[in-house]
């Protein structure tokens, strides 16, 4: 199964309190950032530090992921050069529009990688789409390249360009989310939904990440350690299901067996996607270490 | 490489140094440290400051470090920024190895 | 039988005195005056603090002790050492419970040479700092709480006066940590400490800002153990003293540390229908109560008692009817003072019933659980809560020693760093617990397991929690922060760290 990408959790930039043990709390990314949390005057003093903790910190099995400047800033280019040199496993583009804004940065990536002896193609890339235009675009961005691993929603910046606010519903997001997870599903690549911001209200956390799983998404934004554990828990299988995925998929090994199409499950037929959908609980019930292979019977 | 203006770079947070440089008449980097770990790192911390602005490629300067527990990646980044602004040079060797 | 020389003649013979009324000066007079006139005419109340130390017999070299419920509001030692300075005194013992910040004025008394010697649990601030300078030619005594208990039982911390300060009190000297009448300034629920003074101390002066009609009962001091009161303003500052509930920490490294605890506790084979529980006050060790109450919610499981060192999350546990009981020596904040004070289920209990190292009874030897906090933690499980890692002293012995020692699982707990101090390394500064008591290490980076308990490694390792050996632990602490240089300590000893019984478990040097 490829990577998990359930929770990314937000590093700014220029706290070096935070990045010294920013794994330790599990979550399956972690997303530094360089962009919008750091002050114009401190862009270069975030990028120093953020390059010396990758190099010299250990962060487990997180993703290390880094949100660079846009290329049309004065720190686009240095960040790339210095996330790359490194050693960023993906480089996030901040509100990107075209699939040209991705062939740019992957230019630039390219050169770095070549200048630093990093293999080409190693460092990934995921799109942080933040405007109407980029989800206009969703499609081509999220085939613009191969490097690309993921495309996100960034609501803040995109509700204002509707001209509009957020709300606890989130109507106001329900075309660009479906358009993201319709594009990455296409694409095949992953979709992450963008942060919940009240860190105090766990339930409506709870309420809003079960909303966005149900619509396709693979994880979420978090930015405080707290909110991941509920993350997590609405992305992985509940007991229940998985027993559920198990009995199917003995039924479907069953019928295989008898040398029959026709699945059956308590005296219901059971369709091709159902089973899919079963062999993808389980894959993710172990991932998740909801289930563990040697407490099998 | 000179040190065209005093510059600083870093905060007084928890897990941060606040690094202040600016240029010196002796032939040497000397550097005042205050800190919160003193008796422990202090060495430690005063060598990789020396360390990180010879890296940089300054010979001369003063060094005024305000030590919050930081960690020696985080004592090299914030050198290398003041250094940066004190030079007014965006030059960095991101290749070598840290 | 009618008196008559009959009657004498056999009283001599059986060598026996004759009632003779008013003959007896030991015995009163029956008094017609209605009681609320006798009791303003006759009671223990003295005129002034002056006057109850000359009553008490209180001479140089002496020693005299206090309780630390007041915790760092308290008002009486300063008050007391002020005064028994003006009145001359010198080369005076001081045995209290524990020692807080508002003690520094101590500092100049020990100068002028009032004070000699220092028996405590804990240190802190100024005062703290000097001592680890060198301020005192006889080192400061540290003991566990169960140590001094058992210490002052057996004598050999001898206590000619104590001073014990009360939030009411009744002419008489029934003396509470709460009050039931008049204005409620000071409360501070448990005197489990002042307890064992009271029984054992030569003279007992209360003090007290609140005096209340008699009797003040159920009483945490028994009059019959009072020999003076004394009325002061205030015996310390409230907001000092105690806030409302201890809230639950939100720093994201103590409540990981928290929850991952209390998987530990939930897979350990400790808990069971009954298991009893007892956790610190703060920090991580206090927010391993939220997420073991969704345990024994989720589980069906009560705790048949928990110990402490009460704060208000356990009063919550109890008042939901997960914990049956509660023992309390220490009340930490507001509601678990006011639910020792109406709840009949929440007992007061004093040092000796809570962790006397000499009685299986004690009340530590029937823990199942206890998660307790740390400064530093070595590679042989020994734990440090008295010197910072700056060697300087900060903290205090507490129930630490006595609860590791009688708890059938001792856990600890304590982030691999705090900034760039590594908390798990090779050597602590000070052995204030030693690891051959401690079971568990739980840090936000690992969990580790003495390897005297390979039974719990087993349980812990069948429910996926990974277990760490503890050298990797403290490796991968240095790894980070680099190898610390050894501290300039001096030659002077400036502390005995003892163990319950008090044989010495470590020396504090000074600090240069």
């Amino acid at each position: 199964m490829s990577r998990l990408r359930r929770s990314m959790l937000f590093v700014p930039g220029n706290n070096p309190g935070m990045m010294s043990d920013a794994h330790i709390y599990g979550s399956d990314a972690l997303m530094f950032d360089l962009e919008d949390s750091v002050t114009l005057r401190e862009k270069d003093a975030a990028r120093l530090l953020v390059y010396h903790a990758l190099k010299t910190i250990h962060y487990g099995d997180c993703e290390r992921v880094v949100r660079v400047n846009p290329l049309s800033t004065p720190f686009g280019k240095a960040d790339i050069e210095a996330m790359v040199a490194a050693g960023a496993q993906v480089i996030r583009l901040p509100k990107t529009e075209t699939a040209q804004d991705i062939l740019d940065m992957e230019a630039e990536i390219e050169r770095a990688e070549k200048q630093f002896g990093i293999p080409i193609g190693q460092t990934r890339m995921m799109a942080a789409i933040e405007g109407a235009l980029g989800v206009v675009n969703a499609y081509a961005i999220a085939t613009a390249s191969p490097r690309l691993v993921a495309i996100a929603l960034g609501a803040e910046d995109y509700c204002a360009n509707l001209k509009t606010s957020r709300s606890l519903e989130g109507s106001e997001l329900l075309y660009a989310r479906g358009a993201i997870v319709v594009a990455a599903r296409a694409a095949r690549i992953d979709c992450i939904d963008t942060v919940f911001s009240d860190v105090n209200n766990e339930d409506q956390l709870i309420k809003e990440t079960q909303a966005i799983k149900q619509l396709g998404f693979d994880g979420k934004s978090v930015i405080n350690p707290r909110q991941i554990k509920p993350v997590h828990r609405v992305f992985t299988p509940t007991q229940k299901e998985i027993a559920k995925a198990n009995r199917i998929l003995a039924a479907s090994r069953e019928a295989e067996a008898r040398g029959s199409g026709v699945v059956a499950l308590d005296g219901k037929m059971i369709d091709r996607p159902v089973v899919i959908r079963a062999e993808r609980t389980l894959e993710l019930a172990y991932a998740s270490r909801a289930v563990f292979e040697e407490d099998e019977v | 490489m000179k040190i065209t203006t005093p510059a600083s770079a870093g905060t007084m947070e928890s897990g941060d140094i606040m690094i202040e440089i600016e240029s010196s008449d002796q032939r040497e980097v000397e550097v005042v440290l205050k800190s919160s770990v003193a008796n422990e790192f202090g060495k430690q911390i005063v060598a990789t400051i020396r360390n990180a602005v010879e890296e940089f490629g300054l010979e001369y300067a003063v060094i005024n470090a305000v030590d919050k527990g930081a960690l020696d990646c985080t004592i090299r980044a914030r050198v290398a920024a003041a250094c940066q602004r004190a030079t007014s040079s965006t030059a960095f060797d991101w290749g070598k190895n840290a | 039988m009618t008196q008559d020389q009959a009657f004498y003649t056999a009283l001599n013979a059986l060598n026996k005195a004759a009632y003779v009324p008013g003959e007896n000066p030991r015995l009163y007079d029956k008094d017609p005056v209605p009681l609320k006139n006798r009791m303003a005419r006759e009671n223990k109340i003295v005129e002034s603090l002056e006057k109850a130390v000359e009553l008490s017999g209180l001479q140089n070299g002496m020693t005299i002790s206090f309780h630390h419920h007041f915790r760092d509001g308290d008002h009486i030692v300063n008050l007391v050492m002020d005064t028994l300075a003006r009145m001359g005194f010198r080369d005076l013992r001081l045995a209290p419970s524990s020692l807080s910040d508002v003690h520094a004025p101590l500092i100049q008394h020990i100068k002028n040479g009032v004070i000699s010697h220092i028996e405590t649990s804990g240190c802190r601030g100024a005062l703290a700092k000097a001592v680890s300078q060198g301020l005192m030619d006889d080192p400061m005594v540290f003991r566990s709480h169960g140590g001094r208990a058992a210490a002052i039982e057996e004598d050999e911390i001898h206590i000619d006066v104590a001073f014990l300060g009360a939030s009411s009190c009744d002419p008489f000297g029934n003396a509470n940590g709460y009050s039931r009448e008049g204005e409620e300034k000071s409360m501070c629920g448990s005197l489990g400490y002042a307890r064992v003074d009271a029984q054992y101390a030569d003279s007992v002066i209360v003090l007290t800002d609140n005096i209340v009609g008699y009797p003040n009962v159920p009483f945490g001091i028994s009059q019959r153990l009072v020999d003076y009161i004394v009325c002061v303003d205030d015996v310390g500052d409230a907001s000092k003293i105690m806030t409302g509930a201890t809230r639950f920490s939100t720093n994201p490294h103590d409540l990981m540390i928290a929850e991952m605890t209390s998987n530990v506790i939930v897979h350990s084979g400790y808990f069971y229908e009954g298991f009893s529980l007892q956790t610190g006050s703060g920090g991580a060790s206090l927010a391993v109560t939220r997420f073991l109450r969704e345990a024994m919610i989720e589980k069906n499981i009560h705790a048949s008692f928990a110990l402490g060192g009460i704060t208000g999350a356990m009063v919550k546990l109890l008042e939901e009817g997960l914990v049956s009981r509660l023992l309390d020596v220490q009340s930490f904040d507001l509601d678990a003072a006011q639910s020792l004070k109406n709840n009949r289920f929440h007992q007061q209990i004093d040092a000796n019933y809570y962790a006397n190292p000499y009685r299986r009874g004690a009340a530590v030897n029937q823990l199942d659980v206890v998660v307790l906090s740390a400064l530093e933690v070595d590679t042989s499980f020994n734990v440090n809560v008295l010197t910072g890692s700056d060697g300087v002293i900060r903290g205090a012995v507490g129930g630490h020693p006595d609860t590791a020692a009688g708890a059938s699982l001792a856990i600890v707990v304590c982030p691999l760093m705090r900034g760039r101090m590594p908390c798990v390394r090779d050597h602590v500064n000070t052995i204030v617990t030693p690891g051959n008591t401690v079971d568990v290490l739980v840090t936000d980076q690992g969990i580790a397991v003495n390897p005297r308990r390979p039974e719990v490694a087993e349980r812990l390792e069948k429910a996926h929690l990974k277990v760490t050996p503890i050298e990797e632990l403290a490796r991968r602490a240095e790894r980070i922060t680099g190898k610390p240089d050894p501290l300039p300590f001096g030659d002077k000893v400036v502390g005995i760290c003892t163990y319950r019984d008090g044989s010495v478990l470590d020396l504090i040097r000074n600090l240069t």
